[in-house]
């Protein structure tokens, strides 16, 4: 019942302003697939391009191998599930969840069985009479879920559905869009620009910038493995470290910072005299004396205690901003404001990337 | 005294009544803090307040009607006999519709004369709602903003043009020798000129034209602030465009529509001008019996009763469609 979706050099042009450029990628049916990226970075698009709103200036989608230009949204194997959710006001929620059929001609009888059955699907059985107005919003989110579900779609398009909720009520739906996902089995594409959600949720995630693709791999590759600079400072925290490269090999480059010269891995294979940067994540990095390659003075700021962490921002050379977070159960004593202290990590946690667009804060 | 004094009477008996009900009303439930009217706006200001709106309620809203309510109950007389003895409260102004007092047979013309303007207005609404109802929706959810400004100006400015220009250049138009029928014969497309004002066809563009904005800008306000992602919702679930509109768009827009229809519908019945500049010659529009009972025959009292009656059917007639499309009052006035 699901199907795969494949955009083929699709390319969104609006006017003079490229939306998405040339995006290349394979979508797997069954797949919970996630486009992550900052607001304005082309990801509502992509998701409005395989829904049917928009054609593509260049470029095809495909949907379950089925080249879809020129079928209209009202065709297409999709549904939509909003940012705002569009739920019909004036309709009972289960006339909203089974719009869909009513427009295909389903009688009333089954109308009813299949709203019935949605409602148990989302946990509010004999809730159909009621208003949507008269719901909680983790109540109409799962009502806008059980409406696009009802006319079994291939795949299901999420709109940053959860970004109006409270923080509680968004980390439960996470799982629980999970678990109705892996229930029902189709094609998922979710777009976020909150990296929890796309982390925790995610098959796979396609980290955007600017229409432009920037990384594709599971929560896992992005988070440790990025291939850019903006992917490395956009999911997750990064201390950024710009520079020229002084040496390298397959493996390890060690980089001229305003810190000083540091090592980390080389994934891109960067070479001699190349511009590029060093990234160390803030749980990477610990507050000591290291090797000479890893370490670099630095001068304490202030202490954020969070929970779960300790951020210590400080001061390094040229009075650049590094972060490091601390543990609960680290018996590393945190210096007081004001106090030096020298920051290592371990050079297989520092990355070195080729320069390139770090993510605004 | 004759029964005129009504008309004087019952403004203060509501006020008095209204008066006692405010008494008690603060007797049961004191509230200390609560300051006079007077105590809030000064004895000067206080006055003038009360003196303003008595003057704007009574003298230009109340006593104009309630005169006209008094009139309509009594008989047309010459002005030495009124308040003789042969004034007297009477209900001859209202029968005089259904029964014609000088022939005493059934009242026929004047009868059909409001059933053809409600008709008439009916449809007249009906057309302006065809018109409006995609236009306001291009505007409202489809347009660019220049091409919205343009169109809004292109339906605005001819309305600076007089009611009357606009009648009688629509009748040089649609006239026997008139433009359109030069084209259609010019054309071949008929031998003998099409009587577009004998047969009505004038009448209903002028009315409709007459209150295309009156039908248009509530339509617009009421599907200017349906979300987008309503239409795109409905479209994405499979609907197509005549059930978007007929599912999610109408209902929304419904309290709108019924304001637009209502104000239509009465602008269009009590409508002087164009009937009578527009309408065929055997058309006779319900107003213009109203007008010539006022100033041909003097006989104020019955063109009171008629416009009353006129005024009474069509409230209710609203207040029944509003019911039937189940619209509130309170909606289809916003």
């Amino acid at each position: 019942m699901s199907a795969g979706v494949e955009l083929d050099r699709v390319t969104v042009r609006f006017g003079e302003f490229t939306a998405v450029d040339n995006a290349t990628l394979d979508i797997k049916g069954g797949e919970f697939f996630s486009f992550l990226g900052p607001s304005g970075c082309g990801k509502t698009t992509i998701l409005r391009t395989v829904s049917g709103f928009l054609e593509p200036t260049h470029g095809h989608v495909r949907i379950g191998g089925q080249d879809m230009s020129g079928i209209g949204p009202n065709k297409r194997p999709t549904a939509l599930i909003f940012q705002n959710l569009a739920l019909f006001p004036l309709m009972s929620v289960a006339e909203n969840i089974t719009y869909g059929l009513r427009v295909r001609g389903v009688d009333k009888a089954s109308r009813r069985k299949k709203a019935d059955e949605l409602l148990d699907l989302i946990a509010l059985p004999g809730q159909g009479d009621k208003l949507v107005s008269e719901l909680s919003g983790g109540q109409k989110q799962r009502v806008a879920i059980a409406r696009a579900l009802a006319v079994q779609p291939k795949v299901l398009l999420l709109d940053e559905p959860l970004s109006a909720l409270d923080l509680k009520l968004r980390q439960h739906m996470r799982s629980e869009l999970r678990s109705i996902q892996q229930k029902v089995g189709i094609t998922f594409i979710y777009i976020t620009h909150d990296q929890g959600e796309a982390l925790t949720m995610s098959d796979r995630i396609a980290v955007m910038s600017d229409g432009v693709i920037q990384q594709i791999g599971d929560g896992k590759a992005v988070y440790d493995a990025p291939t850019t600079a903006f992917v490395a400072s956009f999911v997750g925290e990064n201390n950024p470290f710009p520079g020229i490269v002084a040496q390298a090999d397959d493996n390890y480059a060690t980089v001229d910072t305003a810190f000083g010269r540091l090592r980390g891995r080389n994934p891109r294979g960067a070479k001699a005299g190349d511009k590029a940067i060093l990234f160390v994540r803030p749980e990477s990095a610990r507050l000591g004396q290291g090797e000479t390659d890893t370490t670099f003075a630095s001068t304490v700021k202030n202490v954020a205690f969070e929970g779960n962490m300790t951020h210590v921002y400080l001061e390094g050379i040229g009075k650049k901003d590094v972060t490091v977070s601390v543990g609960r159960r680290s018996s590393m004593t945190i210096p007081a404001p004001h106090e030096a202290t020298p920051i290592c990590y371990d050079a297989e946690l520092g990355i070195v990337l080729p320069e390139g667009m770090l993510a605004r804060e | 005294m004759s029964s005129r004094a009504f008309v004087f009477i019952i403004p203060v008996i509501v006020i008095a009544i209204f008066w006692v009900m405010a008494v008690r009303e603060a007797k049961r439930r004191p509230d200390p803090t609560r300051k006079g009217f007077f105590e809030r706006n000064g004895v000067v200001l206080g006055s003038v307040f009360i003196a303003l709106v008595a003057f704007w309620t009574l003298f230009l809203v109340a006593l104009p009607y309630l005169y006209m309510v008094v009139e309509s109950f009594h008989p047309a007389l010459p002005p030495m006999k009124r308040g003789g003895p042969d004034d007297v409260v009477t209900i001859a102004q209202y029968s005089s519709f259904v029964v014609n007092p000088t022939i005493g047979a059934v009242n026929w013309l004047h009868m059909s004369a409001l059933l053809f303007s409600i008709i008439a207005s009916i449809a007249v609404t009906a057309l302006n709602f065809a018109i409006c109802y995609p236009l306001a929706y291009y505007m409202a959810q489809a347009g660019t903003p220049q091409k919205i400004r343009l169109l809004m100006l292109g339906l605005i400015v001819p309305y600076w043009v007089n009611e009357i220009l606009r009648a009688f250049s629509l009748r040089l138009l649609l006239a026997s020798r008139g433009l359109i029928n030069q084209a259609l014969m010019g054309l071949d497309i008929t031998d003998a000129p099409i009587d577009f004002l004998g047969n009505n066809t004038g009448l209903y563009v002028g009315l409709s034209y007459a209150y295309l904005l009156v039908m248009m800008f509530p339509l617009y306000n009421a599907i200017e602030s349906l979300d987008k992602n309503q239409i795109e919702a409905a479209r994405d679930l499979g609907a197509p465009w005549w059930r978007i509109h007929r599912d999610v768009v109408i209902p929304y827009a419904k309290p709108g529509i019924a304001s637009g229809c209502t104000m239509v519908f009465m602008l269009s019945v009590g409508s002087l001008a164009a009937p009578q500049f527009l309408g065929g010659p055997r058309t006779l529009w319900f107003t213009a019996v109203i007008y010539d009972f006022f100033f041909q025959s003097f006989n104020w009292p019955r063109g009171a009763a008629y416009a009353f009656i006129m005024l009474i059917v069509c409230i209710a007639l609203v207040m029944a469609m509003l019911r039937l499309f189940k619209v509130s009052l309170g909606e289809a006035i916003k």
